[in-house]
């Protein structure tokens, strides 16, 4: 006779029992404040510190906020507005805001840098993300130039040509790898370029221009400024800078003494030398240096002088993902009978880069911050015009209104760079945990 | 052997850099604008406005010197300077004319090879003090704490005034004029000391004005001028004279309002000289004939300028003081157009 038989067991239960709420202290907001705010007596004073540190430093700076004011024409309106209460003058802001993001651009021309804003997300999306049309790749080849013409304005043959030097010098290597070998095809297509840009280019661009007139009203680079100088020197100086910060990492580690040499020289050099050290070169001393009447533009001389610069930080930490390779890995694309340029592109590459995408990112949101260095050399960006609003008469003495303004769009920018930084990293994870 | 070849080289372009910097005013005109050095920010003096448009006191020399050049005080292009480069930009000639709150000194002019066309502000160092303090006078400092910029010129001009009226003081350094002022506000100290002009914009910004008081005492010389470079005389000619034209027209009644019934002619032959009517000072000077007038339409007289950007009825709320015409007993006197 079983335990189970029906004689024996009185009561057999044939549905489950709805499971019951928990205790009230083990669920909601009172469970999670007993796990996270005062699980241990350590965490009890650290939670009581926190909240008397947000009571006495962050409370008083409510009324601030909610008491600003935001339609007034001077400091001394906003004052008078307040009436004796605390409150933040926003008011620079409705006035300025245009000027803190587009620096002195024309009013009329704005749609230039808005249009120029969108095409970057546009061209930059199919490089951060995989899982996008292949064809957007169009739009990022065809950006470094209408950047430049959206920006700068002028003709548009001007900037056609340039590209065209690129086609060009693409043919020609196209044709010569058929018939040559080695490095040769890649001197004829640059020899073809060079040529081209240096003495066809200017008369066939003028020609164009005279038969088929067509371009932007110019906007000189002193016109630049705010948001949109850091925008166009950060973003010009991460897209250049990384490929030259690889290049830098390979030939630093490269067996040619030579090429080691000139990259230790280069990187030692220009990590030795502060960013505003170089800024003012660019700035001041190259004039001594030109012939005079030859003028290079003064934000093109930055973006050069910023690109070198992360370049050398750049290729310190792709060295770093270099050398945290195992060599096996190395040993391996050389059994498998690849060529140098192979090996690195197939294997060496992706698992260095990945491994240093922390590092890469934390060098491009410095660079990114770095841009407000441009202040020193007489270029307006958020922190200069900042300065400059402050000089007119009726914003003197306004400082914080216009310093959060600032700091939040940085942390926007360097914030999305860091999570997209981090969802690289877990989308390119190939161990299991 | 390369490094002479690059010093050869670095020398011939320091040459023809000197060599053909020597036209400017031919230069300028072809270029059609003229590179005008500026503060990137000095309240009342030069500042960007909402629309990006600079306004302020040394801003409108460079305004004046392209009304007489170009006949059109807009076709300027303002280059913003720090203090440290203005004179380099100057000597390479990224611009052609400095009008940058610069203190006429000999090593600047001398050593520095730049070339001071005049002045357009007398400046000196004042100090500020909280009303509540009950300090009247300078004098009367013993024993205070002065905020005072570190590296300029007014920390040594201070230290001076102390130890020549045998007082004594305590600094409480500061980098910016901006941390000078919130330190002062904050009560870190009981002065505050720099040039009279920034005292003023300073206290025009302060919640309650009234509550600080400028001492009288101007204990240093601080003449700010525009300035060129020394090697073209004739361009030196061109902005000293604009300079003089709008002191003059002050001195002799002509404003922006009454210069075009004066150009039809008047009694008074200097007048005619000045407004072009006769004697053919624009042909000297290589400026078109009525390039006074165009300098009082679009920018005015001295003490209108003055008026506009910093004078009394201004927040900044300067009195003429020094910077008055010689006949209301200033400094300001003007060479005779003849």
């Amino acid at each position: 006779m079983s335990n189970l038989d029906a004689e024996t067991v009185q009561f057999v239960r044939e549905t489950m029992i709805p499971p019951s709420a928990p205790p009230g202290r083990e669920t909601g907001a009172v469970k999670w404040m007993r796990e996270n705010l005062f699980s241990s007596w350590f965490n009890v004073i650290m939670t009581l510190l926190a909240i008397w540190f947000i009571w006495h430093f962050f409370v008083p700076m409510i009324p601030w906020f909610v008491n600003g004011v935001w339609n007034a024409d001077s400091l001394r309106e906003c004052r008078e507005i307040l009436d004796g209460r605390t409150g933040g003058c926003f008011a620079v802001l409705s006035e300025r805001w245009k000027q803190l993001l587009f620096g002195f651009y024309p009013q009329t021309e704005y749609w230039r840098p808005i249009l120029m804003f969108i095409w970057l997300a546009v061209a930059a999306a199919p490089i951060m993300f995989d899982n996008l049309p292949r064809k957007l790749l169009i739009a990022t080849a065809i950006y470094p130039f209408a950047m430049v013409w959206l920006i700068w304005g002028g003709s548009i043959w001007g900037v056609l040509s340039v590209a065209a030097g690129f086609g060009l010098g693409y043919v020609a290597f196209k044709f010569a790898d058929r018939k040559l070998e080695g490095l040769i095809p890649l001197l004829v297509g640059l020899a073809v370029a060079v040529v081209w840009w240096l003495f066809l280019r200017g008369p066939v661009a003028g020609g164009l221009q005279s038969i088929l007139p067509f371009g932007l009203p110019s906007v000189g680079s002193r016109e630049l400024g705010g948001f949109l100088i850091c925008l166009i020197i950060g973003v010009s100086g991460i897209a250049l800078s990384l490929p030259i910060g690889i290049i830098l990492a390979l030939g630093r580690i490269s067996n040619l003494p030579l090429v080691k040499m000139i990259c230790v020289g280069f990187i030692e050099f220009i990590r030795g030398v502060p960013l505003i050290t170089l800024l003012f070169v660019a700035s001041l001393l190259l004039n001594y240096f030109l012939p005079p009447k030859v003028t290079f533009d003064l934000v093109l001389r930055v973006i050069v002088m910023v690109t070198l610069f992360s370049s050398a930080y750049l290729a310190e930490v792709i060295r770093g993902g270099l050398a945290a390779l195992p060599k096996g890995q190395y040993e391996a694309a050389d059994a498998l009978g690849l060529s140098y340029w192979q090996a690195q592109r197939l294997i060496i590459m992706p698992q260095a880069l990945k491994i240093s995408i922390p590092g890469i990112v934390n060098s491009f949101i410095g660079l990114f911050m770095d841009t407000s260095l441009v202040m020193f050399i007489g270029i307006f960006d958020m922190l200069g015009l900042a300065k400059a609003i402050r000089a007119n008469t009726a914003w003197i003495g306004i400082y914080w209104e216009l310093y959060i303004f600032i700091g939040l769009v940085f942390w926007v920018c360097c914030f999305g760079m860091s999570q997209y930084s981090q969802w690289l990293e877990r989308k390119l994870r190939t161990d299991h945990h | 052997m390369n490094k002479s070849v690059f010093l050869g080289a670095l020398t011939v372009a320091a040459l023809s850099a000197g060599a053909a910097a020597a036209a400017t005013l031919d230069d300028v005109k072809a270029a059609g604008v003229l590179k005008c050095g500026v503060n990137p920010g000095t309240p009342g003096f030069a500042a960007p406005d909402a629309n990006g448009v600079y306004q302020g006191f040394d801003v409108d020399i460079c305004r004046a010197v392209a009304a007489a050049v170009f006949g059109d005080a807009t076709k300027v292009e303002y280059v913003p300077l720090d203090s440290s480069q203005r004179f380099t930009s100057l000597s390479t000639g990224e611009i052609d004319l400095l009008a940058r709150n610069t203190t006429w000194t000999f090593v600047r002019d001398v050593d520095l090879k730049n070339e001071f066309v005049g002045v357009n502000y007398y400046d000196g160092q004042g100090f500020i003090v909280p009303k509540a303090l009950g300090v009247s006078s300078a004098k009367e400092l013993d024993g205070a704490t002065v905020c005072i910029e570190t590296g300029t010129t007014t920390e040594l001009n201070l230290a001076d005034y102390f130890r020549a009226n045998s007082m004594s003081y305590q600094a409480v350094p500061v980098a910016t004029f901006e941390e000078a002022q919130s330190q002062f506000l904050a009560g870190a100290c009981d002065v505050y000391t720099t040039d009279a002009s920034a005292l003023a914009a300073a206290r025009s910004a302060f919640a309650t004005p009234s509550d600080y008081v400028v001492l009288p005492e101007i204990i240093s010389k601080e003449p700010l001028g525009p300035l060129v470079r020394q090697d073209d005389g004739a361009w030196g000619d061109v902005a000293r004279w604009t300079l003089n034209a709008m002191i003059a027209a002050e001195e002799l009644g002509i404003t922006s309002a009454n210069v075009g019934e004066m150009a039809a002619g008047t009694d008074n032959p200097e007048i005619n000289r000045m407004l072009g009517v006769e004697g053919g000072l624009g042909d000297m000077i290589g400026l078109p004939n009525d390039w006074v007038v165009q300098i009082l339409t679009q920018v005015g007289n001295y003490g209108e300028s003055f008026e506009r950007n910093v004078g009394e009825d201004t927040p900044i709320g300067l009195s003429r003081g020094l910077n008055a015409q010689w006949k209301d007993g200033g400094l300001l006197y003007a060479p005779p157009f003849r």
